[in-house]
């Protein structure tokens, strides 16, 4: 019987998060994710103002928090491109069509921005590369 | 896929359609007496002509204005009227609704028009007002009573007492999913007007409502939503026979309440998603809509358009044109109380459309 208890003990001790290797500080998830939150939250305002582009058009006045990009989905073939393209190139396509501007680097902190934004929108959905 | 369209063509699909399904779907005719006739209108809406800057408007939204109006003046026999369902403008700018209302001028036929947000929170409507006249009114047309609702008002502190300027008031209320923004409303004032308008009109006498919102409660995150829809609503009621027709939402959707048969309108400019391909909002689309197909991105007009509405016994049926996409077409069925899809049928019979997520 008091093997049996110790045993209960050592297990739950085992199984408390406190115990679990190289967890994260509380400090460092908070800061992480605020981190993403400023950068998602500097993407919603480039997504609803003009400035992107030249002619004043914003990506919010077709796609109101970011519905209808489908993030989940990429890299996906995409026959108008020939090719099986990553949501930057999308962003891309509408950066340069609708919005007739410049294309922006991949790695352009202002399309991580936009990334990071439609991303958060999308928030729960499962993962589905390829799917149309 | 693209072409122009013609009545006959219309017609010819439709009635391809009819062949299909064994529900006697719009184009029915019912007996009645006095002197009410079947007729057609046009119905162009939202084309959010936006400046850029002096003389230079968005290419792609005058496109599809010009569009719709040449298609539109194509059509034999001539419709008896056209209807613009708002939305004109971008921002409310002069320029904007010049621009627009020159290419809007070139429509055969008398010319009514329905206020948009759009059009309105920059002067409050004053430039509208010049160009189209009264922001409400009604008029009788083959013995069905018209009535034009500006259903985009919203709280006096709002409109006036919120924002430092006007420019910042027309944003704010531009954005579709901004926070910001306030709910549209009908108002005490237009309601009381209402009111007494249909006070002077039989019961039996076909009603239809033009708004730029829906004149029902869809998803208030994107304003496709009218606060006191229900208080316009239970005026409408008592009639047997209602249509409300809207714009705002730049998508074909269509309801049934009561005795109210809703039609959405398309937008020439660009069309929207559906509200519950929203990840963090859940269903607000009524359940009786078919959805039309989603939007292909590489073509610049695919899933905008506009549409002739039929009247036949006081009822609309909306045939959708829609550039890049087949046509849909959208009548009150008479035996099922509501109006349905010609192609797109009950759950168990129907065709579906492409999966939007």
């Amino acid at each position: 019987m008091r093997r049996f208890t110790i045993a209960l003990v050592l297990g739950a001790v085992l199984l408390s998060p406190a115990t679990l290797a190289d967890e994260f500080t509380g400090t460092d998830v908070d800061r992480w994710q605020s981190e993403f939150d400023s950068v998602a939250k500097k993407g919603r305002e480039l997504w609803t103002s003009g400035a992107l582009g030249t002619n004043g058009v914003a990506c919010a006045q077709c796609h109101p928090n970011a519905a209808n990009t489908h993030p989940e989905t990429y890299p996906k073939f995409q026959k108008q491109l020939g090719k099986v393209a990553q949501l930057f190139e999308m962003v891309n396509w509408c950066i340069r069509n609708p919005l007739q501007g410049a294309a922006l680097p991949a790695d352009d902190p202002k399309m991580t921005a936009l990334v990071a934004y439609i991303h958060k929108e999308r928030k729960g959905v499962a993962i589905d590369a390829g799917k149309h | 896929m693209t072409r122009l369209i013609t009545r006959r063509s219309v017609i010819a699909a439709g009635a391809a359609a009819g062949t299909l399904t064994t529900l006697p779907i719009s184009m029915v005719r019912l007996a009645f007496g006095g002197t009410r006739e079947d007729f057609s209108f046009t119905y162009i809406s939202d084309s959010h002509i936006q400046q850029i800057k002096g003389a230079t408007f968005v290419r792609n939204w005058d496109m599809g204005l010009k569009r719709a109006v040449a298609e539109a003046n194509l059509i034999t026999p001539e419709a008896d009227f056209v209807m613009f369902g708002g939305d004109l403008a971008q921002l409310g700018k002069k320029e904007e609704l010049d621009h627009g209302a020159e290419m809007l001028s070139h429509v055969k036929g008398k010319l009514h028009s329905v206020m948009g947000e759009h059009d309105y929170y920059l002067d409050l409507g004053e430039y509208w007002s010049k160009l189209y006249g009264p922001q409400w009114y009604s008029f009788d047309h083959k013995g069905v009573h018209f009535v034009v609702l500006n259903s985009i008002l919203t709280t006096d502190e709002w409109t006036f007492h919120r924002w430092p300027t006007a420019e910042q008031r027309m944003l704010e209320m531009a954005g579709l999913d901004n926070p910001n923004g306030s709910p549209f409303m009908v108002g005490e004032k237009q309601r009381a007007w209402l009111k007494d308008d249909l006070d002077k009109v039989s019961k039996d006498t076909p009603l239809i409502v033009f708004s730029h919102s829906p004149l029902q409660k869809i998803y208030k995150g994107w304003n496709f939503w009218t606060d006191d829809a229900e208080q316009v609503q239970a005026l409408l009621q008592p009639f047997k026979t209602v249509n409300v027709i809207y714009g705002h939402v730049h998508q074909i959707q269509y309801n049934q309440i009561g005795n109210i048969a809703f039609n959405a309108v398309m937008a020439t400019a660009w069309p929207w998603p559906y509200p519950d391909t929203y990840a963090q909002a859940g269903a607000h689309v009524p359940v009786l809509t078919v959805p039309m197909n989603r939007a292909d991105p590489f073509f610049e007009r695919d899933a905008t358009g506009w549409q002739m509405i039929d009247v036949n016994s006081g009822r609309v049926t909306a045939r959708y044109q829609l550039w890049d996409n087949g046509e849909r077409v959208v009548g009150y069925d008479p035996k099922l109380g509501k109006p349905v899809d010609k192609k797109y049928q009950e759950a168990i019979v129907r065709k579906a459309p492409q999966l939007h997520y």
